[in-house]
Parts: structure tokens; C-alpha cells; sequence
């Protein structure tokens, strides 16, 4: 009775399933049509006679583009980190005054409608040419990261036994030596939920590509897409291949780290 | 903040069991600065000196900017050069005056409203569905994340295609069981609805994973309790699941709101706010004026974006309020 009960519970939750996860496979099934097929009425609900071509423009055309996004999303994990590890141990450990106040601020700092950010970032880099640039890019879509890091890090690190540190301290180790071979190896958990989430960030980046990266000769692979659907509305079938292709990091994310996905978002509830 | 974390994020992130944390609380504000733990406060400065200049430079100093843009009248040359003329208001009342203003409003407060509470509706009606684990339970939660994580360009191109008007999916599946063709990107009436629907399916996984969090916290004996006494599932819900999960949703909701008011690639991608202004929200608005057409205004742009600050943050400290009386009881 309760087996069966069950059963029915994963037969429907399969259907609830298959029905949210529709778009993802129609853009599958759509990046692996003819482009003859493309309008065919009733559209082929399968990838009948299936074909590569879209695949193929993707990797004659957004290769540079999605160098171009590797290089910022890491761009984009390094500087988080270096931002946020400390700060996050510094308010975690080291008793702080205002430490109230940065995490008040953090806060606030993530309700900030982007586009508002998009504007302030534009205003500063005109002046100082940044414009289009990857520097300029990996520096805004930090921003997206930066307040969740450092809540995660204050939050995992406070948890750190007092007592490790305590010894090493009694040992004489200097607080940089504390957190570097104490608190950074504990905390490989930690680096490693923030590092997937500023990578995925800035790889799914729209809003500051579209903004400060208009004319780049280097664009993201988001502004690919963008562009694509902009001169090139016949070949969905390329724009959904580039599409899946982009979605690559995504996939592997929720495949191998899915226990760190889970947690960054429920930890994330602040973002 | 960090009770946030602790509350909905368990040990999941790895964010160790939260009881040393807290049980290391009153020690550390029992000692004073005596404590060798606390003693290097020019080490917790340097440790954090970064994270200070990183939140004046790429926070306090865009905002500061676009202030300084909505309070001059920046045409794209002083833009450049920098010497636009002070003009004090004239920006704000431009905007709210302007015939746009009213329908962006109206647009963002339907778009804002009818997201999150479909949105939280179908994420609690899923949270209590995977509430009891079955066969693939967890798996298939894992599989709903899947919209959150793909890149925002992705989602919303998937659902140009499929909401196209001749050849996308939805019209084809529409007309097969006898509906008519809807225009659906390309009408005034639907526009707006379409980039709703987007934007539900893109909100859904973050209110289901929100809630079951939520859920968890909900001890079973009071649904054994309950069960006992006779309670059927609809009063058991009514009854025990929604009283209890009441400060989480309030939360989510919150945040929901504070989210989905600064929207604007969904909608920009799938509509650019048209056609007309049939899908402008203010954030849109703001958008498009600042680098959606040939001729940017970045002082109204900027002005549009103020306004939009200021709702945010009246939402925001709402959710900060009830999140600390919450941390407190």
C-alpha cells in the first residue's frame, strides 16, 4: 500500500517535472532542427532527422565569446575571493566594530536594482576607459557576488571551533598565518560554493554586458545570443545551440557540486 | 544576516553546525579586548580594509554618481567632458510627469505582484509535494533548480521561440486543442502576460527551495498529532503548514517583491517593453533611456532608477524589520 502510494507520488512528480523542464528541452530539441524544419507546422516535437548545423556555427562564430566569458567568470572568482575571504573572517573572528553595519550594508547592497549600478558603473568607467574592457567587466559582475560571499564566509567561518585557533595563536602564529593555514583549508567548502556561484554569475551576466561592454571587440557570450536574435532571427536553431552551449557551465554545476548548489541557494535567500 | 543564513541555509553549504557558533557568541562578548582572539583589531582592520574600499568604490560611488546624474542635465557631450548644468528636481518631475510614468507604474506593479504571488503559490503547492520523500524525491528537486541556474539570456530566448507567434509551441499546442493564435510578444495585451509567465517559471525555484527549507522546521509529530485526531490533508495544510510557515513566507515574499522589481533582462530580451509601452516597468524604462535607443537621457534614466532605489529599499527595510523581530522572538 505505501510503496504504491509512493509510486504515484514519483509518477507525479515526474510529470511536474517534465512540464517545468520543457523550455530547457525544447531548446534542446529546437538546436538540433533544420533550419527548413524551423517553421514546420505542427513543429517536430523530437529532433526528427537531426542535425549538428547549429552546433557548428556555434563553434565557427562564439568561440572567442565564450573564451571571452571563461576569462571574466574566473576574472570574477578571483577578485571575489580576495575580497571576501578575509573580510569574511575579519567579521567572523576578529571582533569588529561596525561589523553590524558592513553586514546592514551588504545587505542593502544586493537589493540595488542593477540597472541603476549599470548606470553608475558606465558614468565612472567613460572617465577612466573601461569601457568594453574585461577589467571593467570582471569589476561590475563582482558585484553580483561580493555581498553573498562575504555573508557565507562570516556565516561558515564563525562556526570554526575557537579552540583550533586559539592553539595556533598560543603558538604564536600571526593572524595571517592563522587564517592562511587554518581558517583557508577549513573552509574549502566555502571557497567552493562562493567560487561556482561568482563563476555562474558572471557567465550568466546580461544586464552589465548589454551596458558596459556594448562595442567591445571581446564580447560575453550572453551579448552573442543577444546579438543573434537581433540580426538573426531565421536561425533559431544556431541561437538555441548557442544557447545549450552556454548552459554547459550551468549543467555541469548542478552535476558535479549539486550539494554546494542546493545550499548556495537556500544560503542565497538574501540574493 | 548571518541568522538568515543559519536559519535557511543548514549544513548543507557546509556552513557548519550553527551551535558553535552561537554558543562562542556571549564568551567572546564576555571578555574584553584581553582576549588574544580579539586583540588585533589593526588585523581584523587589514582583513577587512579591502571589502570597506571595494563597497566604496564599486557601490557607494556608482550610486553617488547616478544621483549626480539625475540631479544635472546630462546630454551624452557632458556626459564625456563632465560639465553638465545642475537643474536641482527637474529630472524627477520630468519623469513623473511624463505620460509614460503612470503605465510603467501601473506595468511594474502587475508585473511585480502577479510574478510573486503565482510564483510563491506553485513553489509552496511543490514545497509540499516533495515535502514527503519518495522514490527520485530528490533528484527531481535537484532537476527544478535547473531554471534558476541557466543564464537569463537562455531562459528568456527559449521563451521567445516557444511563445513565437507562427511557429513557436505554445501557439501550435493552443490551436491543436482549439484555442485561437495569440500574439503573444507582438500584442499590447499580451506582452506583459507573456513576460509574466517567463518570469513565474524563472521564480519557481527559488520559492520551492525557500519553502521546503521552510518546511523542514515544521516538526512532524504536529502533523501525527493532527493526523490522529482525525485532520484531513486540506485541514492539516490550512491548519498546521501555512500558520507555521507563515514568517518564512512573509520573507520570501519580501524578497521576492524586492527582486522582481529591478527585473530587466527577461523582459527586455523578450519584449524590449513593448510593443509601445505595453511591458515597460520602471527598470525597463530606465533602461531604455539610458542605453536602450540611439539618443540616450541618462539623467532621466538616472532619475527613473532613484525612484525605483527607493522602492526598493522601502520593501527592503520592511523585510530587514520583520527578519530581525523574526531573529529576536
Amino acid at each position: 500500500m505505501n510503496v504504491r502510494r509512493s509510486w504515484w507520488r514519483t509518477a507525479l512528480g515526474l510529470f511536474f517535472t517534465a512540464l517545468m523542464l520543457f523550455p530547457v528541452y525544447w531548446m534542446f530539441n529546437v538546436s538540433l532542427t533544420r533550419t527548413n524544419n524551423l517553421r514546420a507546422d505542427p513543429p517536430h516535437w523530437y529532433p526528427k532527422d537531426p542535425t549538428f548545423d547549429g552546433y557548428t556555427i556555434v563553434f565557427q562564430q562564439q568561440l572567442p565569446n565564450l573564451a571571452t566569458s571563461l576569462i571574466i567568470g574566473l576574472g570574477c572568482v578571483l577578485l571575489t575571493l580576495l575580497i571576501s575571504a578575509p573580510a569574511g573572517y575579519a567579521l567572523s573572528r576578529l571582533s569588529m566594530r561596525g561589523s553590524g553595519t558592513i553586514g546592514f550594508l551588504l545587505i542593502v547592497a544586493q537589493m540595488l536594482p542593477s540597472v541603476v549600478m549599470a548606470m553608475g558603473f558606465y558614468a565612472i568607467f567613460v572617465r577612466l576607459g573601461w569601457l568594453n574592457t574585461i577589467w571593467g567587466l570582471v569589476v561590475a559582475d563582482s558585484t553580483i557576488a561580493v555581498p553573498f560571499a562575504v555573508m557565507l564566509f562570516t556565516a561558515f567561518m564563525s562556526g570554526i571551533p575557537k579552540d583550533i585557533i586559539q592553539a595556533a595563536k598560543v603558538d604564536g602564529a600571526s593572524t595571517w598565518r592563522v587564517f592562511h593555514s587554518i581558517v583557508l583549508p577549513v573552509s574549502r567548502n566555502s571557497i567552493l560554493t562562493v567560487s561556482l556561484f561568482a563563476f555562474l554569475w558572471a557567465w550568466s551576466d546580461f544586464i552589465f554586458a548589454s551596458t558596459l561592454n556594448r562595442n567591445g571587440d571581446l564580447i560575453p557570450i550572453t551579448l552573442g545570443i543577444y546579438n543573434y536574435i537581433g540580426n538573426n532571427t531565421t536561425q533559431w536553431n544556431a541561437i538555441m545551440a548557442t544557447a545549450v552551449v552556454a548552459s554547459v557551465p550551468a549543467t555541469l554545476l548542478l552535476v558535479l557540486a549539486q550539494r554546494y548548489v542546493a545550499g548556495g541557494v537556500t544560503a542565497g535567500a538574501v540574493k | 544576516m548571518t541568522s538568515t543564513l543559519r536559519r535557511l541555509g543548514p549544513s548543507r553549504t557546509g556552513v557548519q553546525d550553527s551551535g558553535s557558533g552561537e554558543a562562542s557568541r556571549p564568551r567572546r562578548s564576555g571578555h574584553r579586548s584581553r582576549n588574544p582572539l580579539t586583540g588585533g583589531r589593526w588585523a581584523a582592520l587589514a582583513f577587512v580594509a579591502p571589502l570597506i574600499v571595494y563597497l566604496g568604490a564599486f557601490y557607494v560611488f556608482p550610486l553617488y554618481r547616478n544621483l549626480d546624474l539625475s540631479l544635472h542635465d546630462y546630454t551624452p557631450r557632458a556626459f564625456v567632458q563632465g560639465d553638465a548644468d545642475f537643474v536641482g528636481a527637474t529630472n524627477f518631475v520630468e519623469v513623473i510627469t511624463s505620460t509614460i510614468f503612470t503605465s510603467a507604474v501601473v506595468n511594474t506593479l502587475v508585473f511585480t505582484l502577479v510574478s510573486i504571488s503565482v510564483q510563491f503559490a506553485l513553489g509552496l503547492a511543490l514545497a509540499v509535494f516533495f515535502r514527503t520523500n519518495f522514490p527520485l524525491s530528490i533528484g527531481l528537486r535537484a532537476a527544478f533548480l535547473i531554471p534558476w541556474l541557466l543564464p537569463m539570456i537562455v531562459s528568456a530566448s527559449t521563451w521567445s521561440w516557444m511563445l513565437n507567434s507562427d511557429n513557436g509551441i505554445v501557439n501550435s499546442v493552443l490551436t491543436a486543442f482549439g484555442g485561437g493564435q495569440i500574439n503573444w510578444l507582438t500584442s499590447p495585451e499580451w506582452a506583459l502576460v507573456s513576460v509574466i509567465i517567463a518570469n513565474v517559471w524563472l521564480g519557481i525555484p527559488f520559492n520551492l527551495v525557500i519553502l521546503y527549507a521552510g518546511l523542514q522546521n515544521i516538526p512532524d509529530d504536529l502533523y501525527e498529532a493532527a493526523h490522529l485526531d482525525g485532520a484531513g490533508a486540506w485541514r492539516r495544510f490550512w491548519h498546521i503548514t501555512v500558520p507555521m510557515l507563515r514568517p518564512v513566507s512573509i520573507i520570501t515574499l519580501l524578497l521576492g517583491l524586492v527582486y522582481t522589481l529591478k527585473v530587466v533582462d527577461v523582459i527586455w530580451i523578450m519584449t524590449l517593453g513593448g510593443p509601445g509601452n505595453s511591458s515597460t516597468t520602471l527598470a525597463i524604462w530606465s533602461y531604455r533611456r539610458a542605453f536602450g535607443t540611439g539618443r540616450p537621457d541618462f539623467s532621466q534614466a538616472a532619475a527613473v532608477g532613484n525612484l525605483l532605489i527607493v522602492m526598493a529599499l522601502v520593501f527592503g527595510f520592511v523585510y530587514l524589520y520583520l527578519q530581525r523581530r523574526e531573529a529576536r522572538s
